[in-house]
């Protein structure tokens, strides 16, 4: 396979170093004059000096072959998108992966079509969430390209759906109960299932039906 | 007429201005607060501090009900996310878009966009003033 990973801070280049070490052919585009010198010292020929989202650059690290795979993974998230959307709209590449820095932007990425991508800081806060008690709804998973997502809640006390089984909670639609955790064992979450508080519920629903199936568990 | 003109600097602040005077309702949004001084102290129009990239500014700037708005902050790629974003996600019916380079101006001008050069329109201009001054040359 053939990959371009446009930035080369500690991201881009651990992520080329991987692809290198399976026996991928890699192009690695770092535009700071120093750490561009650092990368060569590793990286020797497979690093290119220069801005990542200009068209020439680009072209001299072989956009136009296509590779199979482009990275955007510098640390400025205007830069990540524009790359991906000239690798995969101008040049065909058939997959596009952004880092996205600041979490506020990712509606941003979704808008214009880049479907594919990682933000360190929403899986920190992802994990920080999980360890918090009385959480809301915490994020498991993202399918972005399924439009799906797969989160947990906790039923608490004075939830309307405790004591009621999952037949009948009205639940909005495009979303659904997939299993339900108690005392440390799952069980899947059947229609005669009643939910009682201290239940963890695992909950399939489709992006933006969030507050819906909060007002359904939690009354607000 | 609603106008929001996002980066409000020697381009940006001049363009506000400019359609002002047209009676354009304008609203002048930038990073910095002394770019405010830019638009002249008996400006009437709004100002806004803050990022283009944050949709609560752009909200509080009134880009959802404005009828054209202008991108104009020092970086292209600044300039091409909020633009797009401001057409996708606002509808607004004409976006236009400050790109410095010529490459991706013309990238995004084939989309759809409407990208203004400076760059290109100082090589051309550029070009034409020496023609114009000079005895033709011959081909060779």
């Amino acid at each position: 396979m053939y990959a371009i990973v446009a930035g080369g801070g500690k991201v881009g280049s651990n992520v080329a170093r991987s692809l290198l070490s399976m026996g991928h052919e890699v192009t690695l585009i770092e535009q700071r004059p120093y750490r561009f010198e650092q990368l060569q010292d590793e990286f020797e020929h497979q690093v290119l000096l220069g801005d990542a989202t200009e068209l020439h650059v680009l072209e001299r690290a072989g956009i136009a072959r296509p590779p199979e795979l482009v990275l955007g993974v510098t640390g400025d998230d205007e830069d990540n998108l524009i790359i991906c959307q000239i690798a995969s709209e101008g040049y065909k590449v058939p997959k596009v992966i952004a880092r996205v820095n600041d979490p506020r932007n990712q509606e941003h990425f979704d808008l214009l079509g880049i479907s594919q991508t990682v933000c360190a800081t929403s899986n920190v806060l992802g994990l920080v969430e999980h360890e918090v008690p009385e959480h809301g709804i915490v994020h498991l998973l993202e399918l972005r390209k399924e439009n799906l997502e797969i989160v947990e809640l906790q039923i608490d006390k004075d939830s309307p759906a405790a004591g009621k089984r999952v037949a009948g909670l009205k639940l909005p639609d495009g979303t659904r109960l997939v299993a339900v955790v108690r005392n440390g064992r799952s069980e899947l979450a059947e229609d005669a299932t009643v939910l009682r508080p201290g239940d963890q519920v695992l909950a399939v629903l489709e992006p933006g039906k969030e507050d819906e199936l909060r007002k359904v568990l939690f009354k607000r | 007429m609603k106008l929001v003109v996002i980066g409000c600097g020697r381009v940006g602040s001049a363009v506000a201005r400019d359609l002002a005077e047209d009676g354009w309702d304008v609203t002048a949004v930038d990073e910095q607060e002394e770019a405010l001084a830019r638009l002249g102290s008996r400006w009437s129009g709004g100002f806004v501090v803050g990022h283009g990239m944050d949709a609560q500014i752009l909200r509080k700037a009134g880009v959802p009900d404005a009828d054209a708005v202008v991108v104009s902050t020092d970086g292209d790629n600044t300039n091409l996310v909020i633009g797009q974003v401001v057409e996708k996600r606002y509808a607004v019916p004409c976006v236009v878009v400050r790109v410095l380079d010529p490459a991706r101006a013309d990238f995004y001008a084939a989309r759809g966009l409407r990208t203004i050069c400076p760059t290109q329109t100082a090589i051309s201009a550029l070009g034409a003033a020496v023609r114009k001054a000079t005895p033709a040359v011959e081909q060779s």
